[in-house]
């Protein structure tokens, strides 16, 4: 391939042809800076709607100045990224945004960890010459995310996300001038839209016009409250991500630690959904087999792919988009969700206090699990088996709340019975997790044989779509994963076309998996800390002594002593779900 | 944005569809589309924006979002005549501005109403391709061109019905 050669800021590169400027510049250790522009390499999840023109830079030649992220490199090309036209430019461009930004950093959900924030810094804005007119508009909170667009810029990551990854299609950009803003359909509040929840707008947003609604308040009064039990579980996602708010590398773990300060926060049992993430392999592996066994024997309805049921972000998609395949997906309901109700049963029986004395906390790494724990189907008699969701975010800032210095912790283990895990629950948190952790135990028990090797690197990676077979003692498993919701949407055309030739399938609605859930701490656009959360996971279950869900034996104990065995009617009962049909449930005001 | 909620009658739903599909239902036609539903229903109301969103196969935002972009869509009713005065380059430097103020007395309403009888609204448009004959007014499908204030009255006779 003929390379192609340019100069930046003096310095001499060869990029290939289709190389934009940025990237050329980067080469050579330049970081032009961004705003709108975002790419997630890995994911093929690229924005450079070429709006915000930070990116600018002057290109010997030309007459104008070129945006960085979406201008290609010709051959010959002498570019300078700091040129007194440039830094003036970049500088008024600047100010011009913030002319119709609120100012109130101090008080801001997103203050310390806004890119426009950190942007004006950077760019040494110490005044805003520009008075003009400002954007209001009318708050809109749902269950799980707040929309406050008088402090969108129109970087329209948020739409790319919606549109192009999840094609979920929420968000667009709406009306024109200084009157455009991105909002659902009729500038209808989300909860009246076909939102799910996923929180990827969240997770790119660069202020804070998107953000989570914030329980850490409710936390705070639950643990004041002498009269009550708190106990709190912990999303495997969470202690692969939580250290990254305490400035630590990508990809430590901090399980031990995380466990120490809920501790010291106060929690009176500090319990793993990891556990709960057994139960599922328990519960969704057996109706896995049931369905196999049921095809095997040559029944037509057997119902065919099995898709996986532990996202909430996912349930909601297809509850909203694939009603009419509301019958396949798994009954049993997610980790969180059946955490709940053994808490607020069968350990609130153990130690001896009435159901409604008990508060139960997740610390999840999505926003869905908001939404999904304020479902009615979760309550009974209007007592919720999940109180409240708070993100991983949010219990790094409840750890700074309680003055705890996150990193001198001494390392603790959680609480029995609910926190025992196996290694099979510790990967639930990354994408094609939890369909290894459902082969393990579904090899063991369809065969009866003992797996070997319990590490199936063929359900593993990064890519959005993969396929792989697993060989169940002569029948070939065949199972299909998915992560973004764009791609689970390949997948489910596929089965309404009577196309699918799979078995299993696994789905997740962020990208990554939940490591890459709308309530972790941000990636702005580095996929390479997704890889290192993911990576985290896999070491964890590596080093675990038990890796099968079956072999939990605090599991095998739930089963004896409380709920018989897997999918029995108590099992049921607590442990499994419905789905709706909303496809028409959009209100227009 | 205000809306006004309306029930479509399965002959509407019908029509709309008929539309959608000479144009094979293709997203890529989203805007001939609104343009088309807009002559059958002189606005676009946010059930005719729900069926296109199904036919085209296009997000409800994003159809909002083209019609909140295009200042020729509109999900106000018009009147029965539907008056637009061109104040492009051309025909505002020929006066369209004295033009429109005419129009704005005559019927006592602003830019984006409708009269109380339903019968005239108001609207501006930037262009319509014919800057020979500026400053020019539309009446419905009717093209009036090289308009003087003086001339408002008369037109505005000519829908006397």
């Amino acid at each position: 391939m003929e390379m192609l050669k340019v100069t930046i800021d003096n310095k001499t590169v060869e990029v290939a042809p289709g190389t934009s400027i940025l990237d050329a510049a980067a080469k050579v250790g330049i970081q032009i800076p961004t705003l709108c522009y975002l790419n997630l390499h890995d994911l093929n999840i690229e924005n450079k709607p070429a709006g915000c023109r930070i990116c600018v830079v002057e290109v010997e030649g030309r007459r104008n100045l070129a945006p960085a992220c979406a201008t290609d490199c010709a051959d010959g090309m002498k570019i300078n990224t700091h040129s007194i036209r440039v830094l003036n430019t970049r500088k008024t461009v600047m100010e011009l945004i913030l002319s119709d930004h609120p100012f109130d950093c101090l008080v801001c959900a997103k203050s310390g960890k806004c890119d426009l924030q950190k942007m004006a810094q950077d760019l040494g804005i110490r005044e805003i010459r520009y008075q003009g007119e400002q954007s209001h508009y009318r708050e809109d909170t749902s269950p799980a995310i707040i929309r406050d667009v008088d402090k969108c810029i129109m970087c329209r990551r948020c739409e790319m996300m919606c549109n192009e990854v999840q094609t979920v299609g929420v968000l667009s950009g709406v009306n024109r001038g200084f009157e455009a803003v991105v909002a659902p359909a009729f500038e209808m509040n989300l909860d009246h839209s076909e939102c799910t929840y996923c929180g990827q707008c969240v997770a790119v947003c660069p202020t804070a016009a998107l953000t989570e609604v914030d329980h850490t308040y409710k936390v705070i009064e639950a643990l004041a409250d002498p009269t009550k039990v708190v106990v709190v579980q912990t999303a495997p996602a969470v202690r692969a991500a939580l250290g990254e708010e305490f400035g630590l590398e990508p990809g430590t773990l901090v399980t031990g630690k995380m466990v120490a300060a809920l501790r010291q926060l106060g929690f009176n049992y500090v319990f793993d959904t990891d556990f709960a993430a057994d139960l599922t392999i328990m519960e969704e592996g057996t109706e896995l087999l049931t369905r196999l066994n049921k095809y095997l024997a040559g029944d037509t309805n057997a119902n065919l792919p099995i898709l996986t049921s532990c996202c909430p972000g996912w349930v909601n998609f297809f509850e909203h988009h694939f009603p009419e395949l509301k019958d396949i997906p798994s009954t049993a309901r997610s980790p969180q969700q059946m955490f709940g109700p053994i808490a607020k049963n069968y350990f609130a029986d153990k130690i001896g206090i009435k159901r409604e004395d008990m508060i139960v906390v997740s610390i999840m790494p999505c926003l869905a699990k908001k939404y999904e724990c304020s479902r009615e189907e979760f309550k009974v008699n209007g007592d919720p088996d999940v109180n409240y969701s708070v993100s991983t975010r949010e219990l790094a800032n409840l750890i700074k709340l309680a003055n705890i210095d996150f990193h001198n912790l001494d390392e603790d283990d959680f609480d029995q019975p609910l926190g025992e895990s196996t290694g099979a629950g510790v990967i639930f948190g990354t994408t094609g997790g939890v369909i290894e952790a459902a082969v393990r135990t579904a090899y063991e028990v369809h065969t009866g044989k003992t797996l070997e090797k319990v590490d199936f690197e063929q359900l593993r990676g990064m890519e959005g779509v993969r396929s792989a077979s697993v060989d169940f003692n002569g029948l070939e498993l065949k199972i299909g994963i998915a992560h973004g919701l764009g791609n689970a949407r390949k997948l489910l055309e596929e089965i309404k076309a009577g196309t699918s030739q799979y078995h299993a399938i696994e789905i997740m609605a962020c990208p990554g998996g939940c490591i890459g859930g709308g309530g972790q701490p941000l990636h702005h656009g580095d996929s390479s800390i997704l890889k290192a959360r993911a990576q985290a996971l896999y070491r964890e279950d590596a080093g675990k002594a038990i890796r099968k869900s079956h072999e939990n034996p605090f599991i095998k104990e739930l089963y004896e002593k409380f709920l018989g065995k897997p999918n029995s009617h108590k099992a049921h009962e607590l442990l499994h779900t419905h789905y709706f049909d909303k496809s028409n449930q959009i209100t227009i005001e | 944005m205000s809306s006004i909620k309306i029930k479509l009658h399965q002959q509407d739903i019908d029509k709309l569809k008929e539309v959608c599909a000479s144009f094979n239902n293709d997203a890529g036609e989203l805007i001939n589309v609104l343009h088309k539903a807009q002559g059958i229903f002189g606005y676009l109301p946010a059930e005719v924006q729900e069926i296109i969103s199904k036919e085209l196969n296009v997000p409800l935002a994003k159809v909002y979002g083209v019609v909140t972009f295009y200042s020729f869509f509109t999900m106000i009713p018009k009147g029965k005549h539907p008056i637009s005065i061109c104040t492009g380059t051309a025909c505002y430097v020929r006066g369209a501005e004295k033009v429109l103020d005419e129009f704005k007395k005559n019927l006592n309403i602003k830019v984006g109403e409708t009269t109380a009888d339903g019968k005239f609204s108001l609207s501006c448009l930037r262009c319509v391709g014919a800057c020979g004959l500026a400053p020019v007014v539309l009446v419905g499908e009717k093209t009036y061109g090289r308009v003087a204030p003086d001339m408002v009255k008369e037109i505005l006779a000519e829908y006397k019905d």
